[in-house]
């Protein structure tokens, strides 16, 4: 019986290999692929970055310890799989996460990777190195961490404060590379060096930046492609011009808005295009340290003006979705699903009847007809965020605020946000990983930088903490919605709407998948090839 | 003549003084600076951080010290590190300056070719069915924003010959280049030449009118001598003075055209630096762009002479 089992496995595991054999020669390798970037990148540090001008490009000179699988589409924990770690262990107290990791991997330069590059990176994540980054966008995200030790140089173990099994989905970003220490930070903003399957070559303001095909990768057979070339393209009507007429395999991340969309496909019917969630949502945030926005009843009475419908059939084709903090289903994982959304304040969609409510409570604050309230919506000079500041203008008219827009070039906005010099703000928020603790801790846990309101309780701090340590997704799931629901409730950052846009490629290039509930986890592009 | 020319030297000098402090002054004025814009890609401002940045940078010294640190550095021809690239500034400069003085060079020398000629015609044949076509012309060269004309030859040529005339990647030799900077040097000079054949028409208009000309004619003289040799050069005298000011006036022209054709030149350079709040680009730039239009005013003042015997420049 024994041998008949194995007979039969190793037929079937034959067959399996005869396609896996059949797939990969169906690769090709060769060719560079050239896309458009739509600005130069403010530098060549991930860590550094908050945007993904610079992770796009940039991802594929790095590798993570982990990191989410390339081919599928939604992240998730469990499409978490090793990257230089070959494993890893949580200790029984989910407190320590202990990485195996690779051996034999090398920097680009050629020095050795070793689990000293591992500390290192987290050493200068968290300012306890000797080497300072200028800037650190996600310091919020390690605000659990207490260590990272090294045991030998193929172990690094993370100890963190308490349990958070989550912290993998941290890890897993493409915002979490690991850094060489043999590199300053200095020069890992302009000619940034990584253990990945693609060398930077060069970066040319308003031009290009390059990449060309690592040939000692780690990864054997990858990556397909010879190298990518971005080049800069500052109009936006230029460059969706020339992927129409071929010059380009691919766009920039998510570079297609909706209304574009119809002009690919009408004019290069060819191309493949995705229409995907961003997980970048338009929000308001809320100065809730000077009047009248310090008043809770005003800040409710404005969420009730809302409505998001509008918002969305106006700016994007009736495209965008609604939802909370977290990114709404089916795309999002973590997001309320639409029965629960509605029983949100402000998300019925009687928009009437909440307007009703909101000028009973504006009227109880002495507010009318005849005593308007003075508004100013603050926001940047730029399209997608000034278009839906005019749009919420005229919803507050009908709660007695009359509004004014005050256009801030995007130069001064967040030293504006910073100096909390206004009263309402239009935002867009882009969320790294689609995962509570992320974006909790990041915007709106007490004093992480991005945190532009200042939205701080304490009572709030506990059930970021109580979600953050569930080991049960699906409770953890419904503990997640009843924050989510809070914090809309508290204006925190009222949500608008989250963002879609389109990824487009010519048919020719495979192996590319679009991510659904992040922007900033797919471009490692080693298993991109061209069937050319 | 000579003291003249020291005078003038003089004044270029005192004009360009003025200039560079006009430039530092105002770039400071403006609000945010290249620490703001590095904390806009991060998402958030942290003072500390930012003020170490100012402190690498040196905009913590006071405005004069910058300035002299800056005047320094120009004499020896150091124009600082770009902030944006951490390159020197002369890199990022040095290679974009050819590529826009060609491009300008051909818009000029297309404005100049068509504009002269056509505004020579036009007054030729004036109230005739030509006129009125390439007064029609002019007129829409004048009132047809050079970035909506750009983007209109973009789409003529994606639609009709399935590709861009974009730049992508260097010329390989002068054919080349000339193939691809003179649809955006079309583009940009489309307006310059409306304006030089409105003037020269106007211009010419005025001249064909003069007694010298109807002595000309009554000697005998052939249309095209009267036309070319009698009234245009006559004429051409207050054409001359908008080329001189045209030329400058070009690289507004260009910033846009830069942008629509990806160009890397300097214009769009410029006012991507103006946005990064890139200070030793904007200055040295800046600079550059003053010291040519004060030179090519100077220029044109002498060809005045060249071009009228009558003008003398007094001892």
């Amino acid at each position: 019986m024994k041998r008949k089992i194995f007979t039969i496995a190793s037929a079937a595991s034959l067959v399996g290999l005869m396609f896996c054999a059949e797939a990969a020669l169906a690769q090709k390798s060769g060719g560079v692929l050239k896309a458009y970037h739509r600005g130069t990148p403010p530098s060549g540090s991930i860590h550094e970055e908050a945007t993904n001008s610079t992770l796009t490009p940039y991802m594929g000179v790095f590798n993570n310890l982990i990191m989410y699988r390339q081919d599928v589409a939604r992240d998730s924990l469990e499409t978490i799989i090793p990257d230089l770690a070959e494993s890893w262990s949580w200790s029984d107290d989910l407190t320590k996460l202990t990485f195996k990791l690779r051996s034999g991997v090398k920097w680009h330069d050629g020095k050795a990777f070793s689990s000293k590059d591992v500390k290192c990176t987290w050493d200068l994540l968290q300012g306890k190195s000797k080497a300072k980054l200028r800037k650190n966008p996600r310091k919020a995200w390690y605000k659990n961490l207490d260590k990272v030790t090294t045991n030998g140089d193929g172990e690094a173990t993370f100890h963190l404060k308490r349990p958070q099994p989550a912290f993998l989905a941290l890890l897993a970003s493409g915002y979490s590379p690991v850094y060489p220490c043999h590199v300053s930070p200095k020069k890992m903003r302009t000619n940034p060096v990584g253990t990945g399957p693609f060398k930077f070559v060069s970066l040319k303001q308003n031009e290009h930046v390059k990449f060309t095909k690592n040939p000692n990768y780690w990864k054997k057979d990858r990556p397909y492609l010879d190298g990518v070339e971005w080049t800069i393209i500052k109009s936006r009507a230029t460059r969706v011009l020339a992927f129409i007429a071929g010059k380009f395999d691919m766009t920039f991340n998510v570079d297609v808005t909706v209304p574009l969309l119809k002009d690919v496909k009408s004019q290069a019917p060819h191309a493949v295009c995705e229409l995907v969630t961003t997980n970048v949502s338009t929000n308001l945030i809320v100065n809730q340290f000077k009047p009248p926005f310090d008043n809770a009843d005003v800040r409710k009475a404005m969420v009730l003006a809302i409505d998001r419908k509008a918002f969305i059939d106006i700016l994007s084709e009736g495209q965008n979705l609604q939802g909370g903090a977290m990114m709404p289903p089916p795309s999002g994982v973590w997001g309320m699903p639409p029965d629960f959304l509605k029983t949100v304040a402000g998300y019925n969609p009687d928009i009437a009847g909440n307007r009703a409510a909101a000028r009973k409570i504006m009227e109880g604050l002495g507010y009318g007809p005849d005593n308007r309230l003075k508004v100013k919506v603050s926001t940047r000079n730029i399209a997608v965020y000034r278009d839906p500041a005019v749009i919420l203008i005229d919803h507050l008219k009908e709660i007695y605020m009359d509004a004014e827009l005050d256009t801030v070039e995007t130069s001064n906005w967040h030293a504006k946000v910073a100096r909390k010099d206004y009263m309402v703000g239009l935002n867009l928020t882009g969320i790294g990983v689609d995962d509570p603790d992320a974006n909790f801790y990041e915007n709106y846990s007490c004093g992480s930088q991005r945190n532009y309101t200042g939205y701080c309780k304490p009572e709030m701090e506990e059930l970021f903490a109580k979600q953050s340590m569930m080991t049960d997704q699906a409770a953890r799931k419904k503990l997640v919605w009843e924050i989510d629901k809070k914090l809309q409730e508290d204006a925190a950052r009222p949500m608008i709407s989250h963002g879609k846009a389109a990824q487009c490629w010519q048919p020719h290039v495979k192996g590319f998948v679009t991510h659904v509930n992040s922007l900033y986890n797919n471009w490692r592009m080693e298993d991109v090839w061209m069937d050319k | 003549m000579s003291t003249y020319l020291v005078k003038r030297f003089l004044l270029m000098l005192l004009t360009l003084i003025g200039i560079s402090i006009i430039i530092f002054v105002l770039l400071r004025l403006m609000p945010g600076n290249i620490a703001d814009i590095m904390f806009d890609s991060a998402g958030f401002v942290d003072p500390a951080e930012k003020a170490q940045i100012e402190k690498e940078l040196g905009l913590d010294q006071p405005i004069p010290v910058q300035y002299f640190d800056w005047i320094k550095g120009l004499l020896v021809w150091d124009l600082g590190f770009s902030y944006v690239s951490e390159m020197p500034a002369i890199d990022e400069l040095g290679p974009r300056i050819p590529i826009t003085a060609k491009l300008a060079a051909l818009a000029l020398g297309f404005s100049i070719l068509f504009g002269l000629p056509l505004g020579v015609i036009s007054a030729v044949k004036q109230d005739t069915a030509l006129d009125y076509i390439m007064r029609i012309v002019s007129l829409s060269g004048l009132s047809l924003p050079s970035f909506w004309l750009a983007l209109l030859i973009l789409m003529f040529f994606v639609a009709n010959f399935g590709s861009i005339p974009i730049y992508m990647d260097p010329p390989e030799n002068l054919w080349d280049e000339l193939v691809l900077y003179s649809i955006p040097a079309a583009a940009v000079g489309f307006r310059s030449s409306a304006l030089i054949m409105r003037l020269t028409r106007s211009s010419m208009l005025e001249v064909m009118r003069q007694d010298y000309i109807r002595t000309a004619r009554s000697k005998g003289a052939s249309e095209n001598s009267i036309n070319y040799r009698h009234a245009l050069k006559n004429a051409v005298l207050p054409v001359t003075t908008i080329i001189g000011i045209e030329a400058a006036f070009l690289i507004g022209g260009l910033i846009i055209t830069e942008t629509v054709f990806n160009i890397p030149g300097v214009a769009h350079f410029l006012v991507e630096a103006i946005l990064m709040r890139d200070y030793p680009i904007v200055q040295s730039l800046v600079m550059l762009i003053a010291i040519v239009t004060v030179v090519i005013n100077f220029l044109v003042d002498l060809l005045y002479a060249v071009l009228d015997p009558r003008i003398k420049y007094a001892e």
